[in-house]
This record gives structure tokens, C-alpha cells and sequence, in this order.
């Protein structure tokens, strides 16, 4: 079956999301945060594509412009199913609602995902309707597998959403994406909120879900210490752009681009012997309305040069590394893996 | 613990087993099923607002067969007579029984207050839920055109409204309505341009969810709480406000009974100082009403938080 379909399952090209500032008595445009400023990246069928970086640097924000939650500015949104490619991005409201139950996102506020006012069946009642699940009972019993699936007993569907702790919460938020049995599904930092050991439960539901269901996902954090474990592949973000993309164990074995690096060896070690090296990064992380010339991060970098300043790297592969291992630096090739202990 | 000594129960012990008894028969669960109507009827100030809600409407609505006198008639052998028997209130300067008048009035004021604020209230909800979901030229259009509103003072649109319609019921209704929109709109703007980025909401827009049933279905219960207190609120107000603008003629024709036309007999000092039975009843009577529905709009706004417990 999924021999038939093409290899990549998403393909964003030169996605840009862009809000305005609007400034003065006629709220004109006066310039544009570039939360998300040109960003290439193929999704392939029944990965787990890790979406790492700091806060801010518009992870976010890409995965809710995939499912048009932002509205972006430039670029493609190609999604490939057995209809061939389709652009999300010029599809009407009415074009793009098949493509509704293909595409679901996860969120991270285990708090503000819910409706406070209803209990989880009566909020989740209109989404059922609109696809078409049969009468009341019908539902029901849909919502109570899917509470099943997600390892909560049935008769918590008519619960009101405060009587549940975070970790259901974040639970019931997994079954909702679910409910339309969905190819690919944004996860918008789901463990973030939650403690360590809820965090361990909630993954590992994750990955069974996935291997159950044929899932993708584009798994968005900041705790790289995560990622190792759960990701695929893993792409590195900074101020809208990606800056590294390979498989994990690349990544964590041989990290090229400077930021990573950074990230990397900023991963709390448990081992007294090993003295990890830490980088630590000068300043702050620019505003993504005016993001630097040149490579955005060479004003952090420390092997930043005068071609960093004024040209901006591509994410390309280099000479001496595996084909899939991309990375948006000028100087790799001179630095290789330098820096990484 | 030892099994075989006899266990001496405490107290506390004995009233909880007899908890767990009553609870086991099922004497325990409440016969009301409806969560918030629970929450509400096991607020005693609440309940105390609807009874008294109740009694002053029924006895508005009922008023023929409460008193045998009708509001209007003018007996001039009975003028300014003290609380009796036979006029349990009094009379007023013109003889008509003060009793009568108030219940009367309170169909009429009831009507007033209550209905033009509800009223205001539909409608300032109805177009600030969805104006402030999809913002965009709509939302600042209208948000320009209620800060007209709220700007204008009343008493002109009054003056303006009375000169040009004449003085009735539907023009203080309208005007009232005109006036009371506003704040409720920013009220329920406010609250759900703070909703609408909840992630519930993302999750509803994720699923294709239509526009109205998001902004009117799942984020405008979680912004009604604050309007059901400014709708017992502006109840109030209105009701205060016909009795201002009837006291100028500008509201309600004087020969109709209101409770406001009725007050207003009290800016004769005379009066205010020696037939207290005409201003002090209706005085209270205002009062009563309009606390409880305050009463009521408390107890509504705590029965509609389900984060609330009880």
C-alpha cells in the first residue's frame, strides 16, 4: 500500500509566514515579523521528523502554517496522497476540508486545549457531526474507542475537562487528532508541559499510536534530549530558517552547523566523569523583524567571517558527509565537526 | 489493628457509617440531574433572588386580581390617605390607590429594565463574539461605531429620539437598547479576542469547524459570565434610568404607572416629609427587585463556571 504512494508525504518550498506591524492612524503595514522566512523541508511517509530550537525562532509557527492555522505569506505546502500533490496553500476553505482529516496537530498547553465549558463529548460532538459519524450513539461509542486507544476507560467522555490532570489532558488531546484518522500530525511541543515521567507515558503512546497507525509526524520542541529518543530525522531551526537537517544519530554524531553544536553541548550530562564542553552562546536570540544580514546566526557564531555577513548560506549537503545531512553554513567544509567533543 | 477486639466506634465513625448507608441506598444523589441548575439552586442567595424575582413579576403580571382598584382611577374624596384596610398602601394627590399603582408600574418597569436590557445584551453579544473571532474591517468598524455610541451622552439621543418620535414605551425601549449595546459588545469583545487564541479553538479551525458555530457555540459560553452580571446590572440601571428620564417628561407618559412615574410624586417636599406611603413602598420595591436580580446574576455566573466546585 504505501509502496504505491510517492516517497515524501509533505513538502514545504520557500514557506514564509510573515505577520504584519501595523503602525499609525490607518494601520498600515509598517514591517513584518518573519516568524517562518523561507523554509524548505520533505516530510517522508511514516517518519518522525524532529522540529527543534529556542524559543521564538519560529517552530511553531511552521507547524500551524501547515495546517493553515497561520496564515502564510510565500511558498508551497505539498501534501501527497494517492490524489498526487496538492498545494495547501491555494486550496479554498471548502477545497481544503478533505485534507482536514488528513493533516491533525497536537498542542502544548495541556490547559487551553480543551473547552472548559462542555464536557469532552458535547465539544467534541460538532467535529463527529461534521464527519459524518453517525447518530448519537454512534458517536459515542467512536469517542470512547478513541479514549481507549489513548489508555483511558470509556465513561471519561462526559467528564468536564478540569477534572483531569495534565497528562490526561494531553491524552484526550491525542485522541481528538486521532478521531479523523489522520496521515500526518503536527506535535506542537505535547511533553513540554508535562513532567518527566508523564512525558516518558505520553511518548511512548506516541510511538505506539504511530507503529498502530502509520503515523508521521513533525515532532516540534525544544528539548533536544527528547528528539534523540524519539526522532527519525531531526531539523534544527533558528530565526525561520532551518539550519541543519539530518538523521538523529547524524546529528548527535556528527554535528556540523555551530548552532547545533551549541545545542547540543548545552544537554544536561548525568555522568560525573564526562566534563561535557559547554558553548555558550553570547546574547540574545535577534528580533525576527529585522533578522541579521547574511547568515542570521553570525552575530552568535564564533567562527563567523565577512562572507557570513553578507551572503546567506544554503541548506545544502557538504562534500564529506552522508547526502542527507544538510546544513546552512558557509564555512563547514573548513570547520567540520569542530567544537563537538 | 486487632480484628477480633470489639472496635469502639467513635462519633465521627458512627455518623459516617451512616453517610455511607444513606449513600449505598441512594438517598444521597440529588434528584436534580442538570449540573449548573444544581450549582445554582444550592446557592442561597440565588435561590432567594429567583423567589423574590418571582413574586414581584407574578404579582405584576396578576395584578387584576390582586387589588380590586384600577392604577388610573382618580377618587378625589380619598386624597393623600394613610395605609387602611381599604387602601392597604394609601392613596396618592389624586386619590388613585398606591398599591395598585405599584403593581401595576411594575409590569411596565419590569418590562422596561428587564426587556431593554436583555435586549441590548442579544445584540451586543451577537455582534462582538463574531466581530472580535474574525477581526479584520468588520471588528474596527463596528468597534469605531460602538465608541460613538458610548460617547454620545444619553440624554440627548433622548431629547432627539422624544422631539422627533414623540414620547413613548418603544422609544425609551429603543433608546435604551441603543445605549446599553455597547458596553456588553466591548465586554464580550474583550473576552473572546482572549479566547479565540485559546488552543481549543486552534483544534476546532484544525478540524474545519465553521465560523459560527466556533465563535458562537464553543468560545462564547466561556464569555457569558461577566455579561449575565452586567445584564442583571443594566436590569437595574434601566429601571433607575426610567425613573430619571420620567421624572423630566422624557420618559414614560406620566399618566402611565411606572415604578419611576410613581417615586417621582416625591419631589414635592410636602410629601416626601408627611405621605411617606407613597414614596417608601415603591422605593423599596425597586430596591428588592433590582437586588435580586442581582442576586441572580451572582449566582448564575458562579452555576456557569464549571472550573468552579460545588
Amino acid at each position: 500500500m504505501n509502496d504505491q504512494l510517492p516517497e515524501n508525504i509533505l513538502e514545504l518550498r520557500g514557506l514564509k509566514t510573515h505577520y504584519p506591524i501595523r503602525g499609525g492612524v490607518f494601520r498600515r503595514t509598517v514591517d513584518s515579523i518573519k516568524a517562518v522566512d523561507g523554509v524548505d523541508l520533505s516530510v517522508r511517509r511514516g517518519e518522525v521528523l524532529g522540529l527543534v530550537g529556542e524559543s521564538g525562532c519560529g517552530k511553531s509557527t511552521l507547524g500551524k502554517s501547515i495546517l493553515r492555522l497561520a496564515l502564510s505569506t510565500a511558498g508551497e505546502i505539498v501534501f501527497s496522497s494517492e490524489n498526487g500533490e496538492v498545494d495547501l496553500r491555494q486550496l479554498t476553505r471548502a477545497e481544503l476540508f478533505p485534507y482536514r482529516r488528513r493533516l491533525q496537530i497536537i498542542f502544548q498547553d495541556p490547559h487551553s486545549s480543551l473547552n472548559p465549558a462542555f464536557t469532552i463529548f458535547t465539544a467534541f460532538d460538532d467535529v463527529l457531526k461534521r464527519y459524518g459519524y453517525g447518530d448519537k450513539e454512534a458517536r459515542r461509542a467512536v469517542l470512547g474507542d478513541l479514549f481507549e486507544a489513548v489508555n483511558m476507560p470509556r465513561h471519561y467522555i462526559d467528564r468536564y475537562p478540569h477534572e483531569f490532570s495534565g497528562g490526561q489532558r494531553q491524552r484526550i488531546g491525542i485522541a481528538r487528532a486521532l478521531a479523523v484518522d489522520p496521515e500526518l500530525i503536527v506535535c506542537d511541543e505535547p511533553v513540554s508541559a508535562l513532567d518527566a515521567s508523564i512525558q516518558a507515558q505520553v511518548l511512548k503512546l506516541l510511538q505506539n499510536l504511530r507503529q498502530e497507525r502509520n503515523l508521521t509526524y513533525i515532532f516540534i520542541t525544544h528539548d533536544l534530549s527528547v528528539t534523540e529518543y524519539f526522532c527519525d530525522r531531526i531539523a534544527v531551526m533558528y530565526l525561520g530558517k532551518i539550519v541543519e537537517i539530518a538523521k538523529s544519530e547524524e546529528i548527535f554524531g556528527t554535528t556540523l552547523h555551530p548552532y547545533t553544536q551549541a545545542l547540543i553541548s548545552a544537554i544536561p550530562v548525568a555522568d560525573l566523569d564526562r566534563k561535557s564542553k559547554r558553548i555558550v552562546l553570547e546574547g540574545d536570540v535577534p528580533s525576527p523583524v529585522s533578522p541579521p544580514s547574511g547568515c542570521a546566526f553570525h552575530p552568535r557564531c564564533r567562527f563567523a567571517t565577512d562572507i557570513c555577513r553578507q551572503q546567506t548560506p544554503k541548506l545544502q549537503p557538504s562534500k564529506d558527509y552522508p547526502k542527507d545531512h544538510l546544513v546552512a553554513c558557509h564555512r563547514v567544509e573548513e570547520l567540520g565537526v569542530l567544537g563537538h567533543a | 489493628m486487632n480484628q477480633h477486639a470489639p472496635v469502639r466506634k467513635s462519633r465521627l465513625d458512627r455518623s459516617f457509617d451512616r453517610i455511607r448507608a444513606l449513600e449505598e441506598a441512594g438517598a444521597l444523589s440529588s434528584r436534580v440531574h442538570n449540573r449548573s441548575l444544581r450549582k445554582f439552586l444550592s446557592n442561597p442567595l440565588a435561590s432567594a433572588g429567583v423567589i423574590m424575582f418571582l413574586i414581584i413579576l407574578l404579582t405584576a403580571i396578576f395584578a387584576p386580581l390582586i387589588v380590586p382598584y384600577d392604577p388610573l382611577k382618580i377618587d378625589l374624596r380619598a386624597l393623600l390617605q394613610p395605609p387602611s384596610a381599604e387602601h392597604w398602601l394609601g392613596t396618592d394627590k389624586v386619590g388613585r390607590d398606591v398599591f395598585a399603582r405599584i403593581l401595576y408600574g411594575g409590569r411596565i418597569s419590569i418590562f422596561i429594565g428587564l426587556g431593554s436590557a436583555v435586549a441590548a445584551g442579544v445584540l451586543g453579544v451577537a455582534i462582538g463574539c463574531i466581530s472580535a473571532y474574525k477581526r479584520g474591517w468588520l471588528d474596527a468598524v463596528v468597534l469605531r461605531v460602538s465608541e460613538v455610541f458610548i460617547a454620545f451622552p444619553q440624554i440627548i439621543l433622548v431629547l432627539l429620539l422624544v422631539s422627533i418620535l414623540g414620547q413613548s414605551l418603544i422609544n425609551l425601549l429603543l433608546i435604551f437598547i441603543a445605549t446599553g449595546w455597547a458596553p456588553m459588545y466591548r465586554m464580550v469583545r474583550a473576552r473572546v479576542l482572549s479566547l479565540r487564541e485559546e488552543e481549543y479553538v486552534q483544534a476546532l479551525e484544525a478540524f474545519g469547524i465553521s465560523t459560527p458555530v466556533i465563535a458562537y457555540k464553543h468560545i462564547l459560553p466561556n464569555a457569558l459570565g461577566p455579561v449575565t452580571v452586567q445584564i442583571t446590572l443594566s436590569t437595574a440601571a434601566f429601571i433607575l434610568a426610567e425613573a430619571g428620564l420620567s421624572f423630566l417628561g422624557l420618559g414614560v407618559p406620566l399618566q402611565i404607572p411606572t415604578w419611576g412615574n410613581i417615586l417621582n410624586a416625591a419631589n414635592d417636599m410636602r410629601i416626601l416629609e408627611q405621605n411617606w406611603w407613597i414614596w417608601l413602598p415603591v422605593g423599596l420595591v425597586i430596591s428588592a427587585f433590582v437586588l435580586a436580580v442581582n442576586f441572580i446574576g451572582d449566582g448564575l455566573r458562579d452555576s456557569s463556571d464549571p472550573t468552579q466546585q460545588g
